[in-house]
């Protein structure tokens, strides 16, 4: 699936929802099971800092593609990165560096992308992209 | 007849006042709003915000410029709300008040200033460790800039300043101590009648950050003996964008200007220029003059209810507040102080605070999450931050029901 196909895909399941618990409730579902990062990337290098909450993030580099694991001390937070997982997980550093994520306004919760929120989420967002611009200059090169 | 009688105003009553502030009166997703960032920022009643309104449409021009009759109305209203100010704090004279921008502003006015003429390398500077970052930065910044040493007032467990410390950091070579009234995280009320006492035996000044205190406590500055007092229009009800340092006239006058400009000048040629006379004197270039009616309108607002019943009021919203609260499975109070006013900060069980704010959010209710710019706090307690509720007298108990059902929720979710 690419991208956006993934993004779709998370917005139909959204649909489901009819009130605000039940996709917060979803959200919160997410956060705790999202695989915990292996303790030796929850290291500083790899904290991205939000005004109040904290994402870790770990990317690994595999035939021209991206993988991810995450944590966040924020629950909430934790289930948004475990979407913006799900969305480009896999996919080729080409793609994410310029991938446009819809699927969080699409869900109803945009105002975490706003910069005033500052909850690492969009912090996030940039650091995977500097990630895949790095790797494909890297690739580039080789 | 007799037409001796005075008006009192009509008894306290939380429905007639909630009337007067139309934010109260929205919804936020989808339910009636709960304000509980009182903290942060308060809300404006109409008073407030028709007296800006009738300066901008009826006689808004420049001030202590003019001899045209709009300018002389907008000065007139500008040093009225000054007198306004200094009735509401009973400052000695109107000279006294200083318009800044707000809280920050000040004590970056008296750290540039007074700093500027008393702190000498080896000075010591003396704040707390409940303090907000505007009363903390600016006095780094100073010790940093002559090679002062801050020192620090530890607290114990509840949130109160340890007076034992604080007495032994005393000596001749402190040259300030400047500490906050009330703490914007824990809502602890300082000693600072004995602070300044102690301080004023060694003949060291006292800088007072009101920004949390000056909604919630008579402040009387000549009861208190306080040097300085610095406090924000906009937590008083009032715009933002303006805010007041009360100075004694002796340091007024005795202290360098802090910013040159229009309006702090009596005379100048290119060799010497002459310093007005305080207040103006530290009011360089176009004030807030919608801002300083706006503000006056706050006070004269407050100053028309029944502040002793409403004091009263608060008081018991908050006893109510912190009983309630206290029934929460998990939920622990960070700041435990016996004196204490407005923000009531809280952690529950391991659960991070934006993840519990959030979530009352989307019920309509509205806090405060995260460090609240005491970062050094937060490491003392080791904590990412709290939530915090900050109460005041347009809040009813009803409401407090509202954030106690909402945070049962809320840990349902959380823990599904
Ligand atoms: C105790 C305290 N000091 C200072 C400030 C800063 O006030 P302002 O941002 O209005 O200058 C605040 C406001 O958050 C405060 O609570």
């Amino acid at each position: 699936m690419t991208i956006n196909e993934q993004q779709d895909a998370i917005i139909s399941d959204f649909e489901m929802f009819t009130d605000w618990m039940d996709k917060y409730e979803y959200i919160i579902q997410l956060g705790k099971d999202l695989p915990a990062l292996d303790e030796q990337y929850k290291v500083d290098d790899n904290l991205i800092r939000g005004c109040q909450s904290k994402v870790w993030l770990h990317a690994d580099y595999k035939d021209g593609k991206l993988f991810f694991s995450a944590d966040s001390d924020a629950l909430i937070t934790k289930g948004l990165v475990s979407l913006v997982i799900q969305a480009l997980d896999g996919q080729p550093a080409k793609d994410i560096a310029t991938a446009e994520l819809y699927f969080v306004e699409k869900i109803g919760l945009k105002s975490h992308l706003s910069p005033t929120r500052s909850n690492g989420l969009l912090a996030m967002i940039k650091q995977i992209k500097m990630y895949a611009v790095a790797y494909q200059l890297k690739s580039s090169q080789n | 007849m007799f037409n001796d009688t005075i008006t009192l105003p009509k008894p306290f009553n939380v429905a007639d006042v909630r009337g007067d502030f139309p934010v109260l009166q929205t919804y936020v997703n989808g339910a009636p709003l709960v304000y509980f960032d009182n903290g942060a920022t308060t809300q404006k009643p109409w008073a407030v915000l028709r007296a800006m309104e009738d300066y901008y449409t009826g006689y808004n021009s420049n001030v202590h410029r003019g001899v045209h009759t709009l300018s002389q109305q907008a000065t007139a209203a500008y040093e009225a709300a000054r007198e306004t100010i200094a009735k509401y704090i009973n400052a000695a004279s109107v000279h006294e008040v200083v318009y800044t921008k707000g809280t920050t502003d000040s004590v970056n006015l008296v750290a540039s200033t007074y700093g500027k003429k008393y702190v000498k390398e080896g000075d010591v500077v003396i704040i707390s460790a409940m303090e907000h970052h505007s009363n903390i930065v600016p006095w780094q910044m100073l010790c940093e800039d002559k090679g002062a040493t801050l020192k620090v007032i530890p607290f114990d467990e509840n949130g109160e300043l340890r007076m034992d410390a604080f007495k032994e950091m005393l000596d001749e070579r402190v040259k300030l101590v400047s500490l906050t009234h009330v703490s914007n995280t824990m809502g602890t009320i300082n000693p600072v009648k004995e602070i300044i006492a102690l301080a004023h035996a060694l003949n060291i000044p006292v800088m007072l950050d009101g920004a949390q205190a000056i909604a919630h406590l008579a402040v009387d500055v000549q009861d208190l003996d306080v040097d300085f007092y610095a406090f924000s229009s906009h937590k008083i009800y009032g715009p933002t964008g303006i805010g007041v340092l009360y100075g004694k006239e002796k340091w007024l006058n005795d202290i360098p200007p802090y910013q040159g400009g229009g309006d702090m000048i009596k005379t100048v040629t290119f060799a010497k220029t002459i310093y007005n006379d305080p207040p103006l004197k530290f009011e360089a270039g176009t004030p807030a003059i919608a801002e300083s009616v706006g503000l006056g309108a706050a006070l004269q607002y407050l100053m028309e209810l029944d502040l002793a019943g409403m004091r009263a009021y608060e008081h018991h919203l908050n006893q109510v507040a912190l009983e309630k609260l206290r029934t929460i499975d998990e939920l622990r109070f960070i700041g435990n102080a016996k004196e204490r006013n407005g923000a009531i900060s809280f952690m529950i069980g391991n659960h991070h605070p934006t993840d519990v704010g959030e979530l009352l959010d989307q019920q309509g209710i509205a806090v405060r999450t995260g460090h609240h710019c005491t970062q050094p706090l937060m490491d003392i307690f080791c904590i990412p931050g709290t939530v915090r509720a900050s109460l005041t007298f347009y809040n009813t108990e009803e409401e407090v029901d509202k954030l106690v059902a909402g945070i049962k929720k809320a840990v349902i979710m959380l823990n599904k």
